[in-house]
């Protein structure tokens, strides 16, 4: 009986993974017979230790990770997959999922010391202050100064079309959540991004769905530029992987900070389990140097240039661009920037 | 008299009721103030908010078109974690935005211009939410086109300020209380003062004062205070009327009495027989008592009349003793009683009169108590700032009943039966005494045998 129940629940279990479109996925098994189910955004050798780290602390819990984007992520949780914990980088989607009412509630004393901006109504948390980066490979820029400014970057990229013709990768902002996060906050803050925009757009740029890639392409000398990278998979990469020299470059004029965010969704199980989780997460968060961790905390003392344009913030107005009708107009006027044939 | 409640009692009473009235209405004013003003700084948001949606309003090649402003939904966000939703419809068809919204009720009310806004308040997915809808006319082609964009937002944070700013309204509603009875009680001590002073100056005065009250008092007890004044005055008349009528009355006993006296005297000589002697002897004893009861009786008045306004004579003491004793040896001598009188000079301020009609008093009685033939002293000292007159005589001595009540009027010491006497004696020597701020102490000689009356009063 208790097999058959188990045999049922790992069908139901797995017909509901099948319906997403699953990057990654790993049990760390616990002894005990608690389970947690994590759904996010974050690659597994970027999160790895985060889990780790957790199971010391509560060796009887089980974690089962899965890895999807970020818009698989809310899709999930929206159609109300049981999961105990969404992780994402989105914060637009994580914002809309608690505006929504999707989210739970939960508050701690370690969630009560996160400052006032990295939570929202005690049901989304931030735990990491992550910046976007502009990454270039050290061979192709060894006779170029290298850009501090968009400015900078227009002029170095008009002055050298040849040499980055269908050398410049960035987000493919229709099917990346955080692609377009970074894109719309910059588009609103700065001028410099539409211009930017029509010149990467004339180089017949790359576009790609996830960091990852373009940041190894950018090592292995393929791009010589990857704009609006995640700074932390960057540094942890680049770090680990051996490849060509790369200039992580922050923009001086401004520089878009995401907030990763963890929520516990309406439909979890085990919310006890997730809680300790965003407590772990939130002691985390308010460490004062990065440490041996892959995720920069929430201020880092040593920063250089420091977080000085303050992260996106965490609020209504993330909503404005995941409107329908703001995110067509927005899509239309970056294909006609990028695409131009 | 009948104590029926405190006018203090019953004014703090009155004044912490006030006071608590007064405290729960501003604490529901200030709620409802709050709460208010919280409901409408929410309203004006989400008004501004719709309105600056509204203005994005246009027409693109027969479409309705608009984009949602950055600045309409950060807004929102500025004052409190509020969760926001939003709907744009063009006539009731959606456009963008939360479908099942609730609507704005009844027809749109079109505003080309200025805030319209439409506020309501609903339930959706869970919670109260303000609702505001802002509705506009668009034409496309010819055809008008009415577009209402709808902001909504959730209420736990005008809850929440309303509800911090009930509690600190609550606090202060509570202190301005306790401050306000501890003030009505004040204020209530302060002004029924004035009083507790009219009562304590008609209670400290002595028994027989009766001057009016005058004394500064404010406008609420000078009904009282004249009633009062008229009262003793009325009262003061009337113990005067019957004072005089006392001394006229004894004065017209005494005069027929004397008669009476001189005619038995003169009887008891000219007759022999023994029987009607004896006769004579109790009618001449029984007038000398009626004269000397009418006597004392004029003494009292004239000391209730005379103390009312003492004399400040500057006399000795041995000198009045002296006078004194030798109007009263004439009595003393029928009993073959003699004085031996030891008197020093002792200076007083005073009524003379009244004095030797004290001291005579005192000394007639220690005649009257005195067995025949024994002698009664009379010491005049001073000492310690007083000066004493001191009368001791060899009679009965005073009962073992307290000699206090001895000075009351018409109180008479209980061996007292079988001589004849008023009472009055040391209640007017008593009365002398108390006028010119001294005493009058009885008690036993120290020899056990007879009684010792001194008068006790201050040096000048």
């Amino acid at each position: 009986m208790r097999v058959a129940c188990l045999a049922i629940g790992l069908s139901l279990w797995a017909g509901l993974l099948m319906a997403l479109e699953i990057e990654d996925h790993r049990v760390y098994p616990g002894t005990g017979a608690d389970t947690l189910h994590i759904l996010s955004t974050a690659d597994l050798d970027v999160f790895d230790p985060y889990l780790r780290a957790f199971q010391t602390r509560r060796p009887g819990v089980t974690l089962d990770y899965t890895v999807v984007s970020s818009a698989q992520l809310h899709r999930a949780i929206r159609d109300g997959a049981r999961f105990d914990l969404a992780i994402s980088s989105a914060m637009d989607l994580q914002f809309q999922m608690a505006n929504d009412g999707l989210a739970r509630d939960y508050t701690s004393d370690r969630t009560a010391a996160l400052p006032d901006w990295a939570r929202w109504r005690d049901q989304v948390f931030a735990f990491t202050a992550e910046p976007a980066v502009v990454l270039l490979s050290a061979q192709r820029f060894h006779d170029l100064p290298l850009p501090r400014t968009r400015q900078d970057l227009i002029t170095l990229l008009r002055d050298y079309p040849e040499r980055f013709q269908g050398a410049v990768g960035t987000y493919d902002v229709r099917i990346s959540g955080l692609g377009y996060l970074f894109a719309t906050q910059e588009a609103r803050s700065t001028d410099a991004f539409w211009r930017l925009s029509e010149v990467m757009g004339r180089l017949q740029p790359q576009l790609f769905c996830c960091s990852g890639q373009m940041i190894d392409d950018v090592a292995q000398g393929r791009l010589a530029m990857a704009y609006n990278v995640l700074g932390s998979y960057a540094t942890d990469r680049l770090s680990q992987e051996s490849g060509g020299p790369v200039h992580i470059l922050r923009m001086q004029d401004f520089a878009n900070v995401m907030l990763r965010t963890a929520l516990i969704p309406q439909t979890a199980d085990n919310t006890a389990g997730a809680g300790a989780f965003i407590d772990m997460l939130a002691e985390l968060a308010l460490r004062d140097a990065a440490g041996d961790w892959p995720l920069p905390p929430l201020r880092q003392s040593g920063d250089d240039p420091p977080l000085d344009f303050g992260p996106i913030r965490l609020g209504p107005a993330l909503m404005v661009y995941l409107d329908p009708l703001n995110r067509r107009a927005f899509l239309d006027e970056w294909e006609n920037a990028m695409e131009q044939r | 008299m009948r104590v029926q409640g405190s006018i203090g009692r019953r004014l703090t009473l009155l004044l912490a009721g006030v006071a608590a009235l007064l405290s729960v209405v501003s604490w529901g004013m200030v709620t409802g103030f709050a709460r208010q003003a919280a409901e409408r700084t929410q309203d004006n948001v989400l008004a501004a908010s719709a309105t600056s949606i509204a203005d994005t309003l246009r027409t693109e090649q027969g479409e309705v078109r608009l984009e949602l402003p950055y600045a309409a939904f950060s807004m929102l966000g500025a004052i409190s974690q509020e969760r926001v939703f939003y709907k744009v419809t063009a006539n009731g068809e959606l456009l963008t935005g939360y479908d099942d919204l609730p609507a704005p009720p009844g027809a749109p009310q079109v505003h080309r211009t200025g805030d319209g806004a439409v506020f309501q308040t609903d339930r959706y997915r869970g919670s109260d939410v303000r609702l505001a809808s802002v509705t506009r006319l668009v034409l496309v082609g010819a055809d008008p086109v009415a577009v209402t964009v709808t902001m909504a937002q959730t209420r736990d944070g005008v809850a929440q300020i309303a509800g911090e700013l009930s509690s600190l309204a609550a606090l202060l509603s509570i202190a301005f209380f306790v401050v306000a009875v501890l003030l009505s009680a004040f204020a209530v001590r302060a002004s029924l003062a004035p009083l507790n002073d009219v009562a304590l100056a008609v209670s400290r005065r002595g028994p027989s004062d009766l001057r009016p009250l005058r004394r500064a008092a404010p406008a609420e007890l000078e009904p009282l205070l004249r009633a009062l004044n008229r009262l003793m005055d009325r009262l003061g008349q009337s113990i005067r009327r019957s004072e005089d009528f006392i001394a006229e009355a004894a004065h017209r006993v005494r005069t027929p009495l004397a008669t009476v006296r001189t005619q038995a005297e003169i009887a008891l000589r000219s007759v022999s027989d023994e029987d009607e002697k004896h006769r004579l002897r109790r009618i001449i004893r029984a007038v000398d008592e009626s004269s000397r009861s009418a006597g004392q009786l004029l003494d009292h008045a004239t000391v209730a009349y005379r103390t009312e306004h003492l004399a400040q004579d500057r006399l000795d003491l041995a000198e009045l003793a002296t006078a004194t004793l030798e109007s009263v040896k004439p009595t003393a001598a029928m009993k073959d009683i003699s004085f031996i009188l030891h008197a020093a000079p002792a200076r007083v301020a005073g009524d003379a009169v009244l004095l030797d009609t004290a001291l005579r008093n005192v000394l007639d009685n220690a005649v009257k108590y005195s067995p025949d033939e024994t002698d009664i002293q009379v010491v005049v000292s001073s000492a310690n700032g007083f000066a004493r007159i001191e009368v001791c005589d060899n009679g009965p001595g005073f009962g073992a009943a307290s000699a206090r009540h001895l000075t009351r009027r018409f109180q008479r010491g209980d061996n007292a039966q079988g001589i004849v006497g008023s009472g009055l004696g040391l209640t007017i020597a008593k009365d002398v005494l108390t006028a010119h701020h001294g005493t009058l102490e009885l008690g036993n000689a120290r020899n056990g045998r007879g009684a010792c009356v001194s008068l006790v009063l201050p040096l000048a």
